[in-house]
């Protein structure tokens, strides 16, 4: 059984001027477990809002995603968030840390809706990602780099099942970039953990063995 | 554990607003228990205030005007009563004790009382005298004077000092008496009026020179204590009903109460405000915490990405909210104490009687329940606005 299982999946967005916006239109896809695979799609062709589906973030119009075997498409929004919390961590462009708290207090969180707070697991990660020396840092003490490296750390917190991974090196320069994207897949490696990576950037798309066009999959992008 | 995690990086990171709106319920919870406490105190304070007396015999005039002349040597004498009715009185079966008093005279604000050395053997509480402390007693007739305890201590006058009279009970410099006298004794303090009177003989008022040549045989009134309370009924009747030229004040709690009971419409007025100004500082943390929600947006977004539920976020905005109130309230204590400390001084010095800011009163347990109730209660319309942010749109920044 795969870990990912989408069918059918719709999802549309009402526009300004009172139409609606066909955004994801995706037939099917599927993700093996400890699999990664990077999707490739220009500006505007629905991979934020795809990976948000499978977060479950957002809730579609219709269709199935099935995670780890449950569907997530018939369920409430806390039941949604519960599933979250245990079982998916999320990477963004922008990183997406908490301003007001250190980076080990930024890696507890996203262990503490999920499997509970584990100091020593979350000090490992931040060691595991270099910076145990920054531990008690907030993230404007942080280089980009260093930000986003406690993201990463952060995503790998609650021993998810899958990363998702929206453009993570977008706001890199390209050293840092590749190093990331290296540490980001060997993290997901050693942590068990399936990585779905979505990008535009030709440079990291070619890092993967496997990469899907979302504009060929998905029926709505142009 | 979270939880707590995420209120308190909240209120560290609104520190502003945190400390600014958490001095507004200070302030409003202060002020709040404030009144309540001096309200509630006083009352009780001025009813059980009777200076040792049962009751007050004086000149044809208001029950109160006469208890507050007499007891609490406030306001003017209603006028004077020949020497006769304070002997009638005196031999009375139902009294215990009867003490003539005189006033007209001040020095520097401080009323001179005279009266005679039965003043010392009258209990103003249970088995407690009007004792010296230091020095001795006047003697009748002779131009001597005992302080009470804060009179002394506020004019600064010692056993030995010497001080001439002024004229009328309010202080005019233009008016002072010819008259020395010398402290011979100072009062241990009562907690009664009676600590900030001078005490001096009966004879010292009545022949001041300069006073009427017949107030010699005049007194201005006669406290009264009575051997069983429930006898002033009788003497009452006599006085105030089949006689119509003089007034017999009793009991003195009653009048007191009265007097109260006039003013209390002050209280509501004063206790509305306090409530008022309780509203709107729980108002105002609704307002801070509901004008920050635009920053915060992105904070819970996040939060929400890493599997918070929205209930746990609605429920740590309120809890930041009674956090507020809590830290608020804790220094309310403060602003209490100095509120009532501040007007147990005024009370003190202008009445005699003594009001305890540190005594125990069930609003100081209610009020900071109702303000951190309150604010919880106001937290929950900026919550309910953080319940419904929208996850997708606020984890891309706003470009
Ligand atoms: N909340 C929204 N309301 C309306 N349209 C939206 C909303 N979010 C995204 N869109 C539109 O959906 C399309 C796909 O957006 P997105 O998933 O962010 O694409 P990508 O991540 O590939 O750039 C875009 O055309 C965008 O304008
Ligand atoms: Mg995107």
């Amino acid at each position: 059984m795969p870990l990912l299982e989408i069918c059918q999946l719709k999802k549309s967005y009402a526009t300004p001027d009172g139409g609606t916006l066909v955004v994801v239109d995706l037939p099917e896809f599927k993700l093996e477990a400890q699999t990664q695979v990077a999707l490739s799609g220009e500006s505007g062709s629905g991979k934020t809002t795809f990976l948000n589906l499978i977060a479950g973030i957002l809730a579609p119009d219709s269709g199935s995603i099935k995670l780890n075997g449950l569907e997530l498409a018939g369920l409430r929004e806390s039941a949604r968030d519960r599933v979250r919390a245990t079982t998916i961590g999320y990477i963004f462009q922008t990183f997406n840390l908490l301003q007001g708290y250190t980076a080990l207090e930024n890696v507890l969180l996203g262990m503490s809706f999920g499997p509970g707070a584990d100091r020593e697991f979350a000090k490992s990660l931040l060691k595991r990602v270099g910076l145990d020396a920054k531990l008690n840092h907030l993230p404007r003490q942080l280089s980009t780099g260093q930000q986003q490296r406690v993201a990463v750390a952060r995503a790998l917190a609650n021993r998810p099942k899958l990363v998702l991974a929206d453009e993570p090196t977008g706001n890199l320069d390209h050293t840092n970039a590749g190093e990331s994207l290296k540490l980001i897949r060997e993290a997901c490696r050693e942590n068990g953990a399936a990585l779905l990576l979505v990008s535009h950037d030709r440079e990291v798309l070619a890092q993967f063995e496997s990469v899907q066009e979302l504009g060929k999959l998905n029926r709505a992008a142009k | 554990m979270t939880l707590p995690l995420i209120v308190a990086k909240s209120l560290r990171q609104h520190l502003l607003s945190t400390v600014v709106t958490a001095a507004s319920i200070a302030l409003a919870g202060g002020l709040l228990m404030a009144v309540w406490v001096v309200k509630t105190q006083s009352n009780d304070a001025f009813t059980k205030q009777n200076a040792g007396f049962d009751a007050v015999l004086g000149a044809r005039s208001a029950k109160l005007q006469l208890v507050l002349n007499a007891i609490f040597h406030l306001e003017a004498s209603p006028g004077n009563l020949p020497w006769t009715d304070y002997e009638d009185i005196a031999k009375n079966a139902a009294v215990a004790l009867a003490l003539p008093i005189a006033v007209g005279d001040n020095y520097r604000g401080y009323r001179l009382v005279g009266t005679t050395t039965n003043l010392f053997s009258v209990e103003h509480a249970p088995g407690r005298k009007y004792r010296v402390a230091e020095g001795e007693e006047f003697a009748a007739g002779y131009m001597e004077a005992v302080l009470g305890s804060f009179a002394a201590r506020q004019l600064k006058l010692k056993v030995g000092d010497k001080f001439h009279p002024y004229h009328g009970l309010n202080f005019d410099e233009k008016q002072k008496h010819e008259e020395l006298y010398v402290v011979t004794g100072i009062l241990e303090p009562s907690n009664t009026p009676a600590d900030r009177v001078i005490w001096i003989p009966l004879e010292g008022i009545q022949n001041m020179k300069g006073h009427d040549a017949k107030s010699a045989a005049e007194i201005s009134a006669v406290l009264v204590k009575l051997k069983n309370p429930i006898a002033g009924r009788g003497l009452e009747l006599m006085y105030n009903k089949q006689g119509n030229r003089l007034t017999f004040a009793w009991p003195i709690a009653q009048v007191v109460a009265e007097l109260f009971g006039k003013i209390a419409w002050f209280d509501k007025v004063l206790e509305l405000v306090a409530w008022l100004v309780a509203a709107v500082a729980t108002g105002s943390v609704l307002a801070s915490i509901y004008n920050s929600m635009n920053e915060r947006r992105r904070d819970i977004a996040i939060l929400r990405a890493l599997g918070a539920r929205a209930h746990t976020i609605f429920l740590a905005v309120v809890l930041e909210c009674a956090a507020i109130a809590v830290l608020g309230m804790v220094a309310a204590f403060a602003v209490y104490l100095g509120i009532t400390g501040v007007a147990a001084h005024i009370i003190r010095t202008e009445t005699g009687v003594v009001l305890n800011a540190f005594a125990w009163h069930p609003i100081l347990a209610w009020a900071p329940a109702a303000m951190i109730g309150l604010s919880a209660l106001a937290g929950v319309i900026p919550a309910v606005k953080a319940y419904r942010t929208n996850v997708a749109e606020n984890l891309v920044p706003v470009s």
